[in-house]
Order: C-alpha cells, then structure tokens, then sequence
C-alpha cells in the first residue's frame, strides 16, 4: 500500500480571475476558491452563502462550455485537492482526492502495471469533474463511463455534510451526483477500480476508410474484439466521400506478449514527443496551425490527414504507449490557441450529438450536409460508439457520437448558433441526446426533450432535498436546467 | 430558440477587450504624488475609470475629486482608496472589489514606492526593510495577484515604475538600488511569464522626475511629473519592455554599467 500524508495550509487560496470555458467562446470574471481540505470546501460553501450568490464547482476547467462558468457568484476549483489517497498494488483500487488529475492517476499506478479504464482525449481533467460530467473515452462502448468504474464517494453537499455514496449504500445519490452536473455537492473523495495491463504500450492501427458507412460498419464490426476504436472524419467532402476519415483501433498486449514490461511500463517511455519532426517546440505549434485555421486551410489539413492517414493504413499495427494512444488533444499545447487567443470573439465550440444505433448514419449525414449548405463546415469530425449507462443524466446510450468543432469568430456566432439550432432539431427528431460537458448551444427546453422525465423530476427532487438554497449552479445549469 | 440567440448577442462583446473612452480601466497604486498622481490626471483625461490608491488617504481624496472632474465629460471615473502597500493580505479581496468597481481592468501602474535618506556610516535594518516592504514586497503582491487576473483573461497591461536606481549598486543608497534592482528583474520575469497570455508587462526606469523624491538632491535633466506620465503610458501602448524616461538616461545607464568597480567606488555617484 502507497501512502501519503500532507498536512493543509490555514489560509483558503482566493483570487479573482476571467474564468473560461474550455473552447475560450464564453467565461466571465469570478471569485476563484481552492480549497485544500474537505473543512475548506465547507468554508468556501460557506463564504458563497454568505455573500448570497451561487457557486460554481470546477476542475480541470477541460468542459468545453460553460460547465464551470458562474457569472452571477463565486467558482470552486478543486485542483489543490490533489492527493492520491492509497493505491493497492494488488487490486489495481485507487482512492484519490476530487483533484487528482488523470495524469497524476496514470503516472501515479502505470509503473506498477496498471492502467485507468476509462481516460478522455486529454490527461488535464480531475476525478471531480470527470465524475460530475461523466466522461467517456476511446472505450465507452466495451467499457462504459468512467462513473462504471467509481466504486464510492464521498460528496460534500451544501449543508457540509460530507455523505458517502456508491453502488450499495446511497445508490440514488451515487447515480444522481455521477453525471449530476456539480449541482448536488462536491467531490472531495473517490475510489476507483484500475485496469490491470502488461506492457505500457498498447497494440495500434490505423485504418481508412472512404465514407462514414464503411467506418461505422468496421467499429461495429470490431467492437467486439477491440478494447479501443475511434473514428476521425474530414468534414468537407460531399457525397460518396462523405465522412471519409481514418479509425483508430487499439488492444491492450497479452501477458508475456511484451518481453521487457518493467521498460515499457516506465513513465519516460510514455512521454509525449517534446518536439514537432524533431526540431519545432511544441509549445510553438499552434502559432503554424494558427495559419491553417480558415475553411480553405483546414480543407487542406483535413485531405492532407486523411492522404497521411491511407499511408498509415498500409503500415499496419504498430506498438504505441499508452499516453501516445490515449491523449491526442495533449499532443500540441494549447492548440486551441490557432483558434485566437482573444477570450469570446474567438475560440471554438463543440457540438457533439448523441444518435441511436439504427438512425445514427443517415442522421450524421445529414447534420454534415446541413453544415456544408450553410457554410460553416466542422473543423474536425470524431466519431465513437457508445452504450448505455445507469446515471440519471447520462449523455450515452446504444449508438454512436458524432462530434463536431466549430470556429467562433464575432462575424459567424450568430449563424452558428442558428445551425447547431437547426441540427439540434434534427438530433432531437431521430431520438439523440447531448453531452453536457461539450455543450454551449442547447437552448432552455432542450434537456427536456431529451432526458427521460422521470429520471429529470428524480434529479430534481434530490437537488431540491440536498440544495435547497440552490447554492450550487453553473451557467450551464441556468442554461438548460433552468436552476 | 428566441432565448438562445439573447445569450449569444450578449456574450459577442468581449468581456475583456480595451474599450473606447470611458471603458476603459485602470488602476494606479501609489497614485497621492508624483508620477503616480501624474499617471491618474493623464488617464482622468483621457476618459480612463481609475482606482487611485494611496497611504494617504485625505490626500488621494483630493486627487480622486480633481481628476475625476476631468474624467467625467468623457464617461470615465477616478475613485479614492486609502491602502497601505504594506498590508499586502489585503490585496486579493481589495484587487477583486476594485475590478468589480471599475468593471474589468486593462491596465495597471505600481508607482508606490519610498526612499529615505541613509547616512555614510549608517546600517538601519527597520528602514532597509520597510523600504522593501514599500518599494518591492507590495510591487509584488499586487503584480502576482493582477497577473492571475490578466493572465485568465489574456488581456491587460503592467506598468511597475522601477529607476535607474537598479542600475549599479552605489554607496549612497544600498536598499533603494536594490529594490529596484530587484524589481526590475521581477517585472522581467513576469513579462516573459505572461507572454504567451497576450499581457504586456512594462518596467519605466526613470531618472530625475521633480517629485517629493527629488527635493533637496543635486539633479540635472528634471523633468515633470506630468512629462514622465506621458512618456510612460506611450511606452506601455507600444508594449515597450522597458524604457528610460527620459530616453537619454539609457546612455547613462549604459556609461554605468561599463564603469569599473574599482573605479565605480570611488565615484561620488
């Protein structure tokens, strides 16, 4: 058993900071918390009652919306509360504080031969907010959420009481506050199961394919046999070449299959490359993407990816790391940057529909069509397959996400807004759902139309029991929750 | 959907762009005399919304009520705030009323800063230090803070008014050289920091500027308080990294820097 031990400081850190969304397109300025013990995070709920305004829980600040944006009142960062609590070697069982991020969980239990079962695209976000949004990755659909891979928590709910939930004790707080949006407390603790692996690399393809039936029809296809596929698709191209892209397909090596683990498995051999074809800092890269960021370069970049991507095709399965495999977004920092850097006017959103297995096709389709027409084409495309999961407000269900980055700029919000409204119409129609965490676009009806109303009134008769002040609110609970 | 196009159109405005005359905001630390009261008249002129802080309270009162007369007709604002740089806790909250005052914040000018007399054969540690806590403790205090703020929003300027002082260490006057000197290698740092958040940090190293400071020294080149003002809000517009107000005191600096120490200590400068 590993443990530590780290005594808190007295003082609570404040500061007043411009709080963003992920994707730069919306944030307003707040009074930042970072509490470093559960007696801070009660204090800090305190200090917002007293000063009467809402607080916003926040973590990695990864949601691409307004997730964690609170205008009207304070924000919660949970990052300092950044302890891994014990990890048992044997069981692969870790037990970290909310802000713990994915990085430090995998860098914390990979020398030891495991693996988290469920990472996003990036290693930035924390346990707390990966568990209120409830995040999925490259796997949800043989793995599901990382909520199917939360044994228990503890919640610090707005009375301060810290309550203690998981599948067998509190199942209704458990499956409430998972997915919950950070509106039912804060996660201060979380213990959560680990993957046993045997090597730190993972086997991995990539394989192209011409249009979007043939990438469905290869995941569906695979999904039985693979333990990560996700599918990247060039948005520009009409007609017979529409959604042609290139799928990524990983499985974890068998025992033995790697004959020097003990290497493999070292964090050095998982680091990400420091430059770009050995000679350009990476922390520079985006000001070149920046060049590209317009419909005419990010065509080209799309058919350039995609050539490169038929090249790799042919290369085979090759052996990647873990981190290699898993945090493409952590390639080149702060890429987003190539978007502008000005906070608002510039940025970019994500719209990432949810659709059901049958209608998933021609309905991803369809949405490409509608952006062509209007002119405002997605700047990159991922597909993934999902399945469903027992949280009240899960996003997932038996089919597949298309997800979509757009451009903001001053000059196209607006039509932008009235395109993912018109696409949102369509979701709706076929029976999709949405992602909160991406989301920036969904109007005040929206989630009702979507989430299943008893699951809704259930959720919303526990905040009203836990919150009844309703301290805890975001923008984005205003937005679509309307509280 | 009438609902959502309402909360576009309303987050189009950037909530931290530099706006016109009387949106903009800035706020000047060390701001009852000198450059630093020099600082606020200009901005009250050109239509800024200033916090004016200052030890003195009574005195930033008067300042606040003058300059703002000028400030007003453009639609901006100079508010008064008593503030001891050396009570550094108080500045988060502080920091944080101030924005909320002035409504975001573009600018902002450490002028704050003391230098006592210290006598040949004299080693005062209780003057020494309070010159520190003055001169450079509240230089940082309030820079760290503003750069949270600026950095998050990746906007803003950062003026910190260092000397010459820093320049060389000279016999006469070891701490005031040597919180500048430390202050100028902190600005430095911090620029470089915030560099890739689009903030712009600015050190003004000037030479005699005819001020409360100056009283009583032997000067030559003096200029006005309001003539530094002016030369230090241009260089900071021209995201500057650091000038010499006046400009000709850079060769003095550089004659000064090529003097050997040798000779250096025996110089009666």
């Amino acid at each position: 058993m590993l443990r530590t031990q780290r005594s808190s400081p007295v003082r609570l850190e404040r500061s007043y900071e411009y709080v963003e969304g992920w994707g730069m397109a919306v944030g307003a300025h707040s009074r930042v918390l970072r509490p470093r013990s559960v007696e801070q995070i009660v204090a800090c709920l305190g200090m917002a009652r007293r000063d009467g305004v809402p607080l916003a829980l926040r973590g990695g600040g990864n949601s691409y919306g307004d997730a964690s944006i609170n205008a009207r009142g304070h924000v919660l960062d949970i990052s300092r509360m950044d302890r891994v609590l014990s990890f048992d070697p044997k069981t692969g069982l870790v037990e970290a504080e909310g802000g713990v991020t994915i990085e430090k969980l995998w860098k914390t239990i990979l020398p030891h031969g495991w693996w988290p079962r469920v990472v996003p695209g990036t290693m930035f976000p924390t346990l707390a907010g990966a568990a209120a949004m409830n995040i999925h990755g490259k796997n949800n659909f043989a793995v599901g959420t990382i909520g199917d891979c939360i044994e228990e928590f503890d919640l610090v709910l707005p009375s301060g009481e810290v309550r203690t939930a998981s599948r067998q004790r509190e199942p209704d707080l458990f499956h409430a506050a998972i997915g919950g949006l950070g509106l039912l407390g804060v996660f201060s603790r979380l213990v959560l199961r680990t993957k046993q692996v045997h090597s730190g690399d993972l086997w991995s393809q990539g394989i192209a394919t011409r249009n979007l039936r043939e990438m469905l029809d290869y995941i569906e296809a695979h999904r039985a046999t693979a333990d990560y596929l996700v599918g990247w698709i060039d948005c520009f191209p009409a007609g017979e070449r529409s959604g042609r892209g290139l799928i990524h397909e990983a499985h974890h090596l068998a025992e033995g299959e790697d004959p020097h683990p003990e290497q493999t498995l070292q964090l050095e051999h998982q680091e990400l490359p420091t430059s770009i074809l050995g000679v350009l800092p990476k922390a520079e890269v985006w000001r070149i993407l920046r060049l590209f960021n317009h419909n005419a370069g990010m065509r080209l970049v799309n058919a350039a990816k995609y050539v490169a991507g038929r090249i790799e095709h042919h290369k085979g399965r090759f052996r990647q790391s873990h981190a290699g495999f898993s945090f493409l977004l952590d390639y080149v920092p702060n890429w987003k940057w190539a978007y502008g850097r000005e906070p608002v006017r510039c940025g970019l959103i994500q719209y990432q529909p949810f659709l059901p297995r049958d209608a998933a096709h021609d309905v991803a389709l369809d949405l490409l069509a509608r952006c062509r027409k209007a002119g405002i084409v997605p700047f990159l495309g991922v597909v993934k397959r999902h399945r469903p999961d027992p949280f009240w407000l899960t996003h997932a269900l038996d089919g597949w996400s298309l997800a979509l980055d757009f451009k903001v700029t001053p000059q196209t919000r607006e039509r932008l807004w009235r395109l993912c409204a018109e696409l949102t119409e369509v979701v709706l129609g076929a029976g999709g759902r949405f992602y909160f965490a991406k989301d920036l676009v969904l109007g005040p009806h929206d989630a009702q139309r979507f989430l299943p109303a008893d699951r809704l009134a259930a959720f919303r008769a526990l905040k009203r029991e836990l919150d009844p002040e309703s301290l805890l609110a975001t923008e984005l609970s205003r937005r679509v929750l309307g509280w | 959907m009438a609902d959502t196009s309402m909360t576009v159109s309303a987050a189009t405005a950037s909530p931290v762009r530099e706006g016109p005359p009387g949106q903009r905001r800035a706020i000047v630390v060390g701001a009852s005399s000198g450059i630093g009261a020099a600082i606020v008249r200009q901005l009250a002129r050109e239509g800024y919304r200033v916090a004016a802080l200052a030890r003195r309270g009574a005195e930033i009162e008067d300042l606040a009520r003058a300059a703002g007369s000028e400030a007003e007709p453009l639609g901006g604002f100079v508010r008064g705030t008593a503030h001891d740089v050396r009570a550094v806790e108080e500045v988060p909250a502080l920091l944080e009323r101030l924005v909320r005052e002035l409504g975001g914040l573009d600018l902002f000018v450490y002028a704050a800063g003391v230098m006592s007399t210290i006598q040949p054969g004299e080693y005062d540690t209780a003057k020494d230090l309070d010159m520190l806590a003055i001169n450079f403790a509240g230089c940082v205090a309030w820079c760290n803070e503003v750069a949270k703020l600026m950095g998050s929003q990746r906007c803003g300027t950062i003026v910190g008014i260092s000397s010459i002082a820093g320049v060389r260490g000279r016999k006469g006057n070891p701490m005031y050289g040597s919180t500048k000197a430390a202050m100028t290698h902190y600005l430095e740092s911090l620029r470089n920091r915030l560099a890739d958040k689009r903030v712009h940090v600015c050190t003004i190293k000037p030479g005699y500027v005819d001020t409360v400071m100056t009283q009583g020294m032997k000067t030559f080149w003096l200029i006005s308080a309001d003539e530094a003002a002016s030369t230090i809000l241009a260089a900071a517009r021209r995201r500057v990294n650091q000038r010499f107000v006046p400009w000709r005191w850079s060769f003095v600096a550089l004659v000064l820097m090529l003097i050997p120490s040798f000779l250096f200590r025996r110089l009666s400068i």
